[in-house]
This record gives C-alpha cells, structure tokens and sequence, in this order.
C-alpha cells in the first residue's frame, strides 16, 4: 500500500494539517463484567496525536494505559463495553464502524506492536509468509510480488541476510529479531497511526535502544503518528513528544514531555517521577507512592481516584466532576494542581 | 571484626553440554559456556551487583553461586570453607545450606500456589533450623513484620496478595534462617516504581540490620546504582568490567560498559546526540574461540589484536579492574 | 478446597446445567454400585420367572433366555462394572502418576525407562493387548482389572511427564531446594499437589473407557464368567437373541453402559472446568 493509495483513501490523515489529530479519543470510558462485579476500566479518557508526533501514555500496571490502546483498535475482550466517548481516527468514527471496515482498517492504517514479540508472531509459519499476508490481505501486491516486498521490510528493519531470514521461523529468532519482525509486520502498509504496548519489555538494554530508534526514525520519516504506552519513564523522555499520565484509568495529566518532567502539575505525575531511580539519586531520596489502587469495582468511586493517595487531599476533592484544567498544551485532571 | 573476606570465588567456570552427546552419539556434544574465569571477592555488609545482557551468564552465576548447579571447575569458599565441592542436591543436607538464601524474579512463581504465605516462610525455618509449634510460629510472624507483612497476611494464598505483598514474602523467606549470603536474582523487575522503591528500602534495611551480604542481579542499571557498592559487569559468561558502582558508571572503562551506560535512559534527561549503539547480536555462546575476546565484532573499538588474543585483566586505581587490550582509561583515571 | 474454589465450582454448576446432571448421574450409579443389589427385587443369578418374557409390570426389563429378571441382573451388574473400572482406575492413576512425574522431575534414566515402558505398551493396539494379558494370566477379575491399568498407563505417565517436567524448573522447586529440601521431598510434597487437580480430570476421563474396556473383555468372553451379571456378558447373550426378536436382553445392559460412559466423561468435562484455572474470569 503505497502513499499514493493512502491519501486516496484517507485523504483527511495525509493532508491533514499538522494540528488536526490523527488519532482524537474523547471521553472515553469503558466497563468490564466479570464475575466479581463490574470493571470501570476507563473513565473520561481524552487523547490526541497529531501527525508526526509521539504521543506517550504512562502509567503503572492497572492504570488503563493498554486497555485505552485495546479500544482504540477495537480489540477489546467480548466482556468489555464501551460505555462512553469517541473515538476518531483520520475523521472516521471508530465505534461506529461495522466490522469489515474494522478489520481493513487494522494493518493498513492503524497498526500495533506488542509487548511480547514471540506471542504476536504464528510460530508455525515462516516470518516472510506472515509478512507477506499483511500485504496480500490489504492488497498493493500480487502473490509473484510479496516475498520480495517482505524481504524488503525485513531490511528496512535493520534484519540482516533478509531473504534468508524470511524463510526463518519464529523460534530461530532472538527477541530483539523477533520484535523486528513485528514492527516490519506493523509497518508493512505504512500505516498512519502506530499503537507500541509496552514494546521493549524483556528486552535488553543495548537492543532496545536500537529497537526504539528504529520505529521512531520510521515514523518520522513517513510522519507516521505514534503512541507508545510504557511504565518506563525514561523511555517516554527519550522517544515522547509528548505524555499523558494515566491512573486507575483515568488520564491525570497531559503535557509535552520537556515541561512534565519539569514542571508536573498533578501529584501522582509528580509521585511518580519522585519514585523513579534516576542517577545522582540515592535511594533515600525517591519516595514511594502510598496506598494503591482503588478497587474499580466499587459503585461510590469518587471523582478523583486518586484522592487516597494524595497528600494534598481536600474534601471536595470527591465531588464529581473531576475538573480537567487545560491551558496551552497541558492538561491536568486536578482540582488543585502542584 | 574479623576482615576476611566472606565470600571468596576463584575462576569459576560453568559449562553446559548442547546437543549430540546420548547413546548413539556420532559427535561429542557442542558446550556452551556459560560462566567463564569468573573471580571475585565479597565482605560481610557488601552489595555486589551484576549487570549484563540476557545470555550473559549473570543468572547461572546467581544460581552457581546459591549452590542450585554445580560449577564445572573453580572454587567458591565460604568463610574460608570449599563450597563448590559438594553436590547441589546433596547441598541441601550441608550446614551451609542456610548461609545462603536467594530471592527470585518472579515472587509468584517461587511461591508453591498451595502454600499460604506463612507456609512459605516456615519452610526453611522448619527444615534448616528445626523450628516447630510454638517456636516457628513466632519466628515466622517476627520475620514476617520485619519484612513489613502485616500478621493477618499470613493466611493468604498467593494469588489473594499483591505483587508487592508477594515480593515481601519472598524476602521473608530467603531472610527467616538469617543467611550471611542473599542473592538476588532481579528482585523487582516485575514491581511497579512506586512498590519497587519500598522493597530497596527494605532490602536496605534488613542488611544494615543483619550484616548480610548481597549478590544483587538486574538489567537496570539505575537501581543497581542505587543499592550497590561494587559492580561486576559481565559479557558471554566472561568479567568484562569490575569496579565500584558510582566510578563505573559515569566513567566505564570497557567499550561494553561504555554502551550499555550509553543505552540507558533517565527520566527527564533528553537523548544524549551521540550514543554508542551496539549493531548485531551477541556471539553463540557454544564452543566460543579460546583465543579471541568475546566482544569482538561488535565492539566499536575492535581491532586484530582482539581477534588473536583473549584480552588481559588490567589494573585500575580504584580498586577498578579492566578485560579489554583497549581500556578506556582516560574518564576512569580522572574518576579515581 | 479452599472458600475461592468451591465458589468458582459452585458457579460453574449453576451456569452449566449439563454439568450438575453428570454429577447427578455420577452419584445416582455410585449409589446403585453401593446398595443396588441389596434393594434389587430378584437374585440376579437365579431364574425368576418365563424365560425370554418381553419387559412388563413385573419385570421391567424383562428376562433373559434362563429366566433371570433383567432388571436385577442390571442393577446388580453396577457395583462389578463400576468396581473393576474404579480399580482400574485407582492403580493406573497411583502408579502412571508417580512414574510420569518422577521421570519429569529427574530426567535422564529414570525419563529414559519410564519412557521405554510407555513406548513398548503403547505400540499395542491397546484393547488386543488387554485381551492377551488376560488370556495370558488367566480370565479372573484381577487381571481384568490389571489389564486394563496397563493399557492406560501410557497416558497417565505422558501427562503427569509433561506436568513435572514443566513445573521442574519453578520458582518454587528451587526455593524447596533452597531450604534444604531434597528431591523425594519435592516429588511428593511440591509436584504432585499441583499435578493432582489435572489428573483428576483424567481420571474420570478414563473411568468411561475402563468400563467400556471391561466390558468389552466379557464381550468377547475373556473376561468375567457366565452366571456373574456383568454389562458386557449381558450384552453379549443377548446379542444372539436379537435376531429372534427379544431386544431388551442386549439393550439395557448396553443403554447402562452408555449412560456409565456417557456420565463419567461429562464429569471429566465439567471437573476440567472447575480444576483448569485458564478458563477463570
């Protein structure tokens, strides 16, 4: 699928002027049944990326950042309901999509890495095949063209000896290979808008840095739009335009990534960036976070989940609405912010 | 206070036999190299850490050193006492046994899903130290709310605590027999920042309390930073770099070092514009070359040499010591 | 069981009524094995009546070609079908488990001969092979019994294999060992807990193929003799009989042994559902 086709198709994603999203999630919340009770997963979560951007979504585990990329993919659990919000996506509505144009849509515009790149990969066919399907499935080439053209993506992705390689199965690879081969895999119909959960996890330090200049130099190259969720800070400062901070699902904080780290506005961005080892700190100097998460299943969740934790709790800090202050490019989902 | 060292390990070597090798074998088996000429020495109170890339040998050293496998040939000595001698499944039996305790990555897995988490802290009081009734159940409950789980945890399952509850009841139990030696084995890697933080302090505490020594193993170069005084720095089963953990960081003397420093990324910093970056992937640790370096061929700074000759150990002020023909001594000199 | 797993089962109950009638029906024949033939109308073994009567008021199930009360022979059959398979079962599981996770747990010749012994059963077709043990040693119902936990025991030991082997390098087996714990200990006391939900799924799995597997040596006649009243003799005599007309000597032996089957593998089903902890939400 080549640029030219794209535009045709999506012409508001490649003429869209720089400050219209990509990709606008707005208020979005979604539910989980489960056996014990119901799941508030996400409660008025608001994102945008615009083209070009890394847009970073930052939390710890429970915080809601992978199940926001689910939706956005429209890959949820069938026990999953979205209760709440928009999603749109070059100007399309998500949510009400049938599911054909769904699944054009997955692969050719708007694609994933995963967090484990063994698990995304089908162990059982060669790593050019599985490449060559994406580009089969989303047309733009013949059945004669495809393993060239797979080959082609394998080298891009710095994969050496690639027509050797494509006929290599999953398990003959390495991690950092393995992963690769994913983002060849998500990138191989040039997709407009990137989504990497947590794509470096059980990676070595040396490969991941390579594995991340990779896909951000791709992206922008072809001003692909991304999101990278990770728990690392760290990495979202090297790779993040900008960060929204998440907590028990909902989104806390926004702001470009320079002025988070500078000047954090809600206390949990600023907990956290206090409990994170960074040189030239002892371990007597990081704080921890006390508390933890709310139970999201309770019915009498207050405004702001995170009033628990917080030291500078007040009392109306549990009325609804949480109010979502936003001024220049931040935001910060606080009634009285740092 | 008597100075001797506590732990004393000389050319430890650990080699697997990979394939061919049975029966019917027509070729010996290819061996895989996993620990080689590994030499150190620890004191009581010290924390060692131990970085390197998966494959680099830190897990199997972490393993050789807690007696779970046998090393291949060199010496482990305890207080002075050969360790390396006698057989893992017959180290269970030795006094020694309770000297050395590990704490695992993985808190839930190193937890039998069956045992609650008193259960799981009784067991080496029971076994080791030959506690029962009255007596184990207070030793447990102590070292439990030492280790800051609450008395009513303790009935718990694993899969009814939280990962930091668990993580406390792994340290809970590699503590409950006092060992002089605690090796730890990636300890919270899988704990969130905010839980992680509690668990070094209390890792911290419990050592300035007991006096113990660690062995402490993590890819994460800014915690190891945190809680270590020495770091040993390991490539393909080899000691790559050694040396105190605050001069070897901001001035690594190998070129491995050197890049995986680089790679590192710190909250708040923006990407350095130049960085070392290391292309390909690690050498096959099976039958490597006796007579190269290990990291030549993806050592920025490889020349012949490394290809002919195993590079030598040297000396840096600081207590500092170097495997490499080309150390990058001018930052490690200046950091002395 | 702790509080959390008899909840879970109690939910997979109430949501999957198939689930509780297999559990009904399991109780129903262990109840008729136990005291079925006390309660039985006729001697199961002595003629009750006109022979080859089709069922009426009086006999149920009518009776076969001497005269015995179908019916009778049926219930009474439960608890020697039932039994042997239970047998069966109980040493195949004894054995096959602690065989399969010993050689998972300590690899090398203790894999290598356990293995060997599976492999050389296995390439049997297994039924021809029950029928010549027992027509080796002699047709009684111990060796029944001991045939047909031979022919199971391949599956037992490559399951239990799997098992141990997979959970040989856990966290928890090396913090046994750290504790000084050797390796009968964690065998007994660490391994096979946590194999035992698993097996119990294939435990009843098996009790229906045991059943069908004792029945099918009395078929052939290489089983229990003639008069003991046993499903697969049942059937057998009253396979002849169909041809004349008298159908319900062959069918209610074989409806029984169907529902036996039918019963124990449903309960297999509904106890994996219970045990597997991947089907949880």
């Amino acid at each position: 699928m080549n640029d030219v086709a794209a535009a045709t198709l999506f012409p508001a994603a490649a003429r869209a002027a720089p400050r219209v999203p990509v990709l606008d999630v707005a208020d979005l919340s979604v539910e989980f049944r489960t056996r014990s009770g119901t799941v508030r997963a996400l409660d008025g979560v608001s994102l945008q990326v615009h083209r070009g951007e890394c847009l970073g979504v930052v939390g710890e585990s429970g915080s809601g950042k992978s199940v926001t990329a689910y939706a956005v993919m429209r890959l949820l659990d069938p026990a999953a309901r979205i209760t709440g919000g928009r999603i749109t996506f070059g100007g399309m509505d998500m949510l009400g999509a049938g599911d054909a144009d769904l699944a054009d849509l997955r692969g050719r515009e708007l694609s994933m890495i995963f967090q484990s790149p063994r698990a995304s990969l089908n162990p059982i066919r060669p790593v050019g095949t599985q490449i060559a399907d994406v580009l089969l499935r989303h047309g733009g080439v013949t059945r004669a063209q495809a393993p060239a053209r797979a080959a082609a993506l394998l080298a891009e992705v710095g994969i050496p000896d690639p027509e050797r390689r494509a006929r290599a199965y999953p398990f003959e690879l390495s991690g950092g290979m393995c992963q690769r081969v994913g983002i060849a895999l998500a990138l191989a119909c040039r997709p407009a808008l990137l989504i990497a959960d947590e794509p470096t996890t059980g990676l070595d330090v040396t490969t991941q840095a390579v594995i991340m200049d990779l896909v951000l130099g791709l992206a922008k190259a072809r001003g692909m739009a991304t999101v990278l969720i990770t728990h690392d800070l760290g990495l979202a400062t090297e790779y993040c335009d900008s960060i929204a901070v998440m907590h028990a699902g909902h989104v806390v904080e926004t702001a470009p990534t320079a002025a988070l780290f500078a000047t954090p506005r809600h206390p949990y961005t600023a907990r956290l960036i206090g409990a994170t080892p960074r040189p030239g700190l002892a371990l007597g100097d990081l704080a921890s976070i006390p508390g933890s998460l709310p139970d999201l299943r309770r019915d009498d969740l207050p405004a702001c989940r995170f009033l628990d934790r917080c030291e500078r709790v007040r009392p109306d800090c549990a009325a609804a609405p949480l109010p979502r202050r936003t001024e220049a490019a931040r935001m910060v989902a606080c009634r009285y912010p740092l | 206070m008597n100075d001797a060292p506590l732990l004393e390990v000389a050319a430890l070597q650990k080699r697997f036999p990979i394939g061919g090798g049975g029966l019917l074998a027509r070729r010996a088996p290819g061996l895989l190299h996993a620990v080689e000429d590994v030499s150190f020495t620890l004191r009581a109170g010290e924390t060692l850490g131990l970085v390197g890339e998966s494959g680099c040998g830190k897990s199997t050293l972490a393993r050789l050193l807690a007696r779970l496998l046998d090393p291949s040939g060199g010496s482990i000595r305890l207080r002075g006492e050969e360790i390396g001698g006698v057989a893992a499944q017959r180290f269970g039996a030795s006094p020694r046994r309770a000297d050395i305790q590990m704490v695992f990555q993985d808190a839930e897995g190193s937890i039998n899903l069956r045992h609650s988490a008193f259960e799981a802290i009784a067991r080496p009081l029971r076994r080791l130290r030959g506690l029962a009734g009255p007596a184990l159940h207070g030793k447990v409950t102590a070292t439990a709310t030492l280790c800051g789980l609450p008395a009513e945890l303790l009935p718990r399952f694993p899969h009814q605590l939280s990962g930091g509850q668990k993580a406390r009841v792994g340290i809970a139990r590699a503590v409950a027999t006092e060992p002089a030696l605690l090796v730890l084995d990636e300890p919270t890697s899988a704990l969130d920042v905010s839980v992680q933080v509690v668990i070094l302090d209390l890792l911290k505490s419990l050592q300035a309390r007991t006096g113990a020594a660690y062995i402490f193993v993590s890819h994460d170069l800014n915690v190891v930073r945190l809680l270590c005084d020495r770091v040993l720095v390991m490539y393909l089963g080899r000691v790559v770099e050694e040396g105190p953990a605050g001069d070897l960081f901001t001035a690594p003397a190998h070129p491995y070092t050197r890049a995986l420093v680089g790679a590192v990324s710190v909250p708040g910093r923006p990407r350095a514009a130049e960085r070392v970056r290391l292309a390909g992937e690690p050498r096959s640790p099976i039958d490597p070359d006796p007579n190269a370096c290990r990291f030549h061929g993806r050592c920025p700074i490889g020349q012949d040499r490394c290809a002919r000759t195993v590079p030598p150990v040297h000396a840096l002020p600081g207590g500092r010591r170097v495997a490499c023909h080309f150390p990058l001594t001018d930052g490690a000199l200046a950091a002395a | 069981m702790s509080a959390a797993s008899l909840a879970h089962a109690r939910h997979v109950l109430s949501g999957n009524p198939v689930t509780a009638l297999a559990f009904g029906l399991f109780a129903l024949l262990v109840g008729t094995a136990i005291i079925g033939p006390e309660l039985v109308p006729f001697d199961p073994i002595a003629a009750a009546g006109p022979a080859l009567q089709p069922p009426s008021a009086r006999h149920p199930f009518g009776t076969d070609a001497i005269g015995r009360d179908v019916f009778s022979r049926v219930i009474a059959a439960a608890r020697l079908d039932l039994g042997m398979a239970f047998a069966a079962v109980a040493i195949v599981f004894a054995c096959g488990t602690l065989a399969g996770a010993a050689a998972g747990l300590f690899g090398g010749w203790t894999d290598r001969i356990v293995g060997r012994l599976a492999d050389t059963i296995m390439a049997f077709p297994l039924f021809v092979l029950a029928m010549g043990i027992v027509a080796a040693l002699g047709n009684t119902v111990t060796n029944i019994v001991i045939a047909t936990a031979v022919v199971n025991f391949p599956l037992y030991v490559r399951i239990a294999r799997t098992e141990a082997s997979t959970r040989r390098g856990a966290g928890y087996v090396e913090a046994a060992r750290l504790s000084g714990y050797g390796e009968a200990h964690i065998l007994f006391r660490e391994i096979l807990p946590n194999l035992l939900p698993i097996m119990m799924v294939q435990v009843s799995l098996t009790l229906g193929y045991a059943i069908l597997n004792c029945a099918g040596l009395s078929f052939i006649g290489l089983g229990v003799r003639p008069p003991a009243p046993e499903w697969g003799i049942m059937v057998a005599e009253g396979a002849s009989a169909i041809i004349s007309g008298e159908w319900w000597i062959a069918l209610f032996p074989g409806l029984a042994l169907m529902t036996a089957v039918f019963t124990f593998n449903l309960l297999g089903d509904g106890l994996r559902d219970i045990v597997d902890p991947r089907r949880r939400t």
